[in-house]
């Protein structure tokens, strides 16, 4: 529905319109420049507000707020004399407040159209879509965490710098590594702190000048080669092969004396663990070079391999997929790296060390004794998120962190087994890791495609798999139940896509096409977005001037 | 294990169903020499209440900012979060969905980014701003490559205003990828000559205000300086709520505004997560690091918002791509998004008041102790004092006095001179008592 300015509406009458307050489209809506809306999923039995009982549509905040409106109750200073050397904002920010009830029906509103783990099945792979548990969250909460300054005298900090140390050291456990990087912010962001501790090596032993060159497979996050290039590295691709692994004879064509390191992703993107991955690590390390490892599908392996057994020199770990810290729509998320014996002494500052009289924190490259290449970040990466992961890893224990990759691998399996009949899997049906990857020759000449098969998901109360990644294989998709699905769960889920499949092929194309009919919004036009980006909100333009 | 549906039942007959007999069949591709058959050597699985005992005894051993009266500022500030905030992101649809890669289930998301989006460029008084970065720091860093692409030099004049850990982050960065650097001298009292350090080679300079000292800086000399030779001006802030009070960056002709959003909605946390703020002018956009959401219609022609111009990014671009950034500050972004909307307009512009006005009482108080001395000409909610006596032995002592007083200027620029100065904030938590608290066992420790 656009209105008279081309613009989209929201549809939504609740409330007194005020035109004063900027409600531009409500305000026209009252004064009957709009019809009722059918909102989504079909237009059967239309309501006035565009509302179908529980499913709300909210509007904007700049819609229904006013910038004099206020939710916090604060009181005006007396004997106001600032001191501001004359640079006091004099004109309007223009940002509009709700009083505290409206401001909590605005946001449950907003969250009632989002798809959440607690919702259901959320089989994003590569994303480790795993339970979050509620005890996390407490513990995250208690006021020694959480109501701490990071430049706090060290003497009243005492407790977050030995859960950073304890964190520390299951994370070195768990990989069979040296030493560990906490402060990267999220998974992009280790893999930055885990190349330039390559670097800093490479440059430490006089090669900086030469080696300048990182092998990245096709297979990889789109991550990889773009933080090698960020720091100056050139990235040299290696091909996939058709049985989706990475071949030592591949790396090992592309070795040289201008090689820095591969980024390899390990199990890969593919759902597959590289049975080369000893041999590669030896050929990288023969030629001078380091080895870097993806850690993104580390819950595969967790106490079932140790990264450092295999002969990686950096690995980051995304404490949001693997050890359970939530996704939280996107961030925050948090990207320790471990690192092998040949680059811990290029670790970046802070870190942790256990001192005469406590733990102390060194912040300053001049204070430690190794060689650290710089900071990540200010302070000290995301407390919030160790104690959250190291909740979770208390909570599991040795035994149930093994328990739960195994869980995720069976699951990924079960899937498997349960669709490779109907669905098409790229190299052979052969057990996979955590995760199934399907290519979309099962759809030829069905007239679907993987992306409407993920909108029709959609309508049966899925959240859609990982599509179109990753890249070497058509119209991939990427299945990762995790290890928090039961045996239940993973039967109707492929119960339902065995029925998607059968539609499919029986030409039921309105199914996936119009997909999907039942979500908040229908499908959304996102060339337009691209097009002619609107990235704000800006008040309506009164109609008489709209139609000069 | 609690968090474990599968029973040894379900798990065989899912391996029968699979075709194997045990579950390392599924394992065949590690090498069997590295397939681990015990257990790693950590702990067993622990229940709740032992999880909690184990971690409270943790917490216990810190002193939290809201148990004594506390001036510790320097780029991270205690401010009062209303319940409603943690309430709503702890929202089981907000908390565990994830990146809105489905716009048609993530409108929810969408939408307060979007709203986000539309809040972060009216207080910075720009164009256009993105869906968060990590934080301040990174954002900063992030910023002066940005710069650097947008100018094609390479060359980042850095002010001795600016918090150190932020010079430090770009200069890292910009180590790492062989662009140059100049980082001017600890700057106390905000005088220092930066327009002679801007020449045509110069891509960007970078300004903190109020500085790291807390002197606030008129940016608008600086901005002209910088565009006549064609370079740009990124302005950094790390106490986003002195935006409800200054200038907005973008009305003092700053290019890129980046800063850090904590005080707004988010705890302290130890320093982390954060939610950094990246704002710019529209036509640098397409330059512009990070996750953008934009406006659209569905196919009933209904408003929604989806992720845009992702062909700047990672997973699109590769090796090409703006940044390698793949997240932002989700969570932490809804945080600063539901404080502001309960603050409004009226709401942040009265809480700047309270912490300036704090602030100011707070300065005189220290400057009629002997021994101490007030450098700032102006502040917003901090200044640096200088003390008669080395300021981190000072903060220890006030310390075991259960005073938290500020940052010593030697933890963040150690070899700088500088050891008797002391950076202290002060936010709309402190009170009369807080304030005496302080003045006391100052006296008695100087």
């Amino acid at each position: 529905m656009l209105n008279r300015q081309g613009r989209p509406t929201a549809p939504q009458a609740h409330g007194v319109a005020d035109p004063a307050a900027g409600m531009g489209d409500q305000a026209a809506r009252l004064q009957g420049d709009a019809s009722p809306v059918s909102g989504s999923a079909g237009g059967s039995h239309p309501t006035f507000t565009g509302n179908k009982a529980l499913a709300q549509i909210e509007p904007l905040l700049f819609e229904v707020g006013r910038t004099d409106t206020t939710g916090v109750d604060l009181d005006e200073p007396e004997d106001f004399a600032p001191r501001l050397g004359g640079l006091e904002r004099r004109e309007p920010i223009g940002l509009p407040g709700l009083s505290e009830p409206e401001t909590m029906r605005h946001y449950v509103r907003l969250s009632q159209q989002n798809y959440g783990i607690d919702t259901g099945l959320f089989p994003l792979g590569s994303c480790t879509m795993k339970h979050n548990a509620r005890l996390n969250e407490r513990m995250a909460r208690l006021p020694g965490f959480s109501d701490v300054h990071p430049l706090q005298p060290v003497s009243t900090v005492q407790g977050a710098l030995e859960l950073m140390s304890e964190l520390g050291r299951y994370l070195i456990t768990l990989t069979n590594m040296t030493a560990v990087a906490l402060s990267p912010k999220a998974g992009a962001h280790g893999e930055l702190c885990g190349m330039m501790a390559i670097k800093a090596a490479i440059e430490a032993k006089g090669e900086g000048g030469t080696r300048n060159v990182v092998l990245v497979p096709d297979s990889a996050h789109g991550t990889n080669p773009a933080t090698a290039a960020l720091i100056g590295f050139k990235v040299k691709p290696v091909p996939a092969r058709e049985d989706g692994w990475v071949h030592v004879e591949d790396v090992k064509e592309r070795l040289g004396p201008d090689v820095a390191a591969i980024m390899l992703t390990n199990p890969n993107t593919c759902g597959l663990f590289e049975p080369q991955v000893v041999e590669i690590a030896k050929a990288i390390h023969d030629a001078g070079a380091y080895f870097y490892c993806d850690g993104a599908n580390f819950n595969a392996i967790v106490g079932k391999a140790k990264p450092g057994d295999l002969g990686v020199d950096a690995m980051h770990i995304n404490l949001h997929k693997t050890f359970s810290t939530p996704h939280g729509g996107g961030g925050p998320g948090s990207g320790p790296v471990v690192l092998s014996e040949r680059l811990a002494p290029f670790a970046p500052v802070p870190f942790v060390r256990a001192g005469k009289g406590g733990f102390e924190l060194v912040e300053q490259e001049s204070d430690a004794a190794e060689k650290p290449f710089g900071r990540m970040t200010a302070f000290h990466g995301q407390m919030g998120m160790y104690v959250r992961a190291l909740s979770y890893m208390l909570s599991h224990g040795a035994d149930g962190m093994k328990q739960a990759s195994e869980d995720a691998v069976l699951n990924a399996n079960y899937i498997r087994a349960g669709l490779s009949d109907l669905l098409s899997l790229p190299f052979g049906d052969k057990p996979c890791m955590h995760e199934v990857l399907f290519d979309d020759s099962w759809l030829k000449d069905t007239g679907v495609t993987t992306l409407d098969v993920a909108k029709a998901m959609i309508d049966e109360g899925y959240h859609p798999m990982t599509m179109y990644f990753p890249l070497v294989v058509h119209g991939a998709m990427l299945i990762e139940p995790t290890e928090s699905e039961s045996k239940s769960s993973l039967d109707l889920f492929i119960a339902t896509l065995r029925d998607l499949a059968m539609a499919a092929k029986n030409g039921d194309t309105e199914r996936f096409t119009g997909a999907p009919y039942h979500a908040p919004r229908r499908r959304l036009d996102e060339t337009r977005a691209a097009r002619s980006p609107v990235l704000k909100w800006t008040p309506p333009v009164p109609v008489a001037e709209a139609a000069e | 294990m609690r968090y474990l549906p599968l029973s040894d039942t379900d798990r065989g007959e899912m391996l029968a169903r699979i075709g194997v007999s045990h579950v390392d069949e599924l394992f065949a591709d590690v090498p069997r020499n590295l397939l681990l058959t015990e257990p790693v050597d950590l702990p067993r699985r622990k229940g709740e209440l032992d999880v909690e005992r184990i971690l409270s005894r943790m917490s216990a051993k810190n002193v939290p900012a809201s148990s004594v009266p506390f001036f510790v500022g320097a780029g991270a500030y205690k401010h009062h979060v209303p319940a409603t905030v943690d309430h709503l992101i702890q929202r089981s649809e907000f908390l565990t969905s994830y990146t809105p890669y489905q716009p048609e289930i993530a409108q929810g998301t969408l939408q307060y980014l979007f709203e986000f989006q539309t809040q972060v460029a009216a207080l910075t008084g720009m164009d256009v701003a993105n869906a968060s970065m990590y934080d301040g720091s990174t954002g900063t860093g992030e910023a002066v490559l940005m710069a650097h692409r947008v100018t094609k030099r390479r060359k980042a004049v850095l002010s001795g205003g600016l918090h150190p850990h932020y010079a430090d982050v770009v200069k890292t960065l910009s180590d790492m990828a062989s662009d140059e650097t100049v980082i001017l001298s600890p700057d106390v009292a905000g005088t220092e000559d930066i327009l002679s350090q801007i020449d045509d080679k110069t891509s960007c300079v970078v300004v903190q205000t109020p500085d790291v000292f807390g002197n606030m800086r008129d940016l608008k000399p600086i901005a002209d300086k910088a565009h006549q030779h064609g370079a740009l001006l990124i302005a950094v802030f790390t106490e986003v709520v002195s935006l409800g009070l200054l200038k907005s960056p973008g009305s003092m002709g700053a290019d890129i505004v980046v800063g850090e959003g904590q005080s707004i909605g988010n705890a302290l946390n130890f320093g982390g997560p954060y939610v950094g703020l990246f704002a710019t002018q529209s036509k640098y956009i397409r330059q512009m690091p990070g996750r953008l959401c934009g406006e659209t219609v569905d196919a009933d022609g209904n408003r929604g918002f989806v992720l845009t111009l992702s062909t700047r990014e990672q997973h699109i671009r590769r090796d090409k791509a703006t940044s390698n950034i793949c997240t932002n500050s989700g969570l932490c972004s809804l945080a600063f998004t539901i404080h502001m909307t309960l603050l409004g307009e009226a709401g942040l512009t009265r809480l700047a008041r309270i912490n300036h006005a704090n602030a100011v009482k707070l300065a005189d108080l220290l400057g009629q102790v002997k021994g101490v001395e007030v450098l700032n000409r102006t502040f917003f909610n901090e200044f640096t004092v200088k003390l008669a006596k080395p300021a981190a032995d000072v903060v220890e002592r006030l310390a075991d006095k259960g005073v938290l007083a500020g940052v010593p200027v030697s933890r963040l620029m150690p070899g700088a001179g500088l050891d008797n100065l002391l950076l202290v904030a002060s936010t709309e938590v402190n009170t009369d008592d807080d304030r005496a608290a302080f003045v006391a066992a100052l006296k008695e420790v100087l």
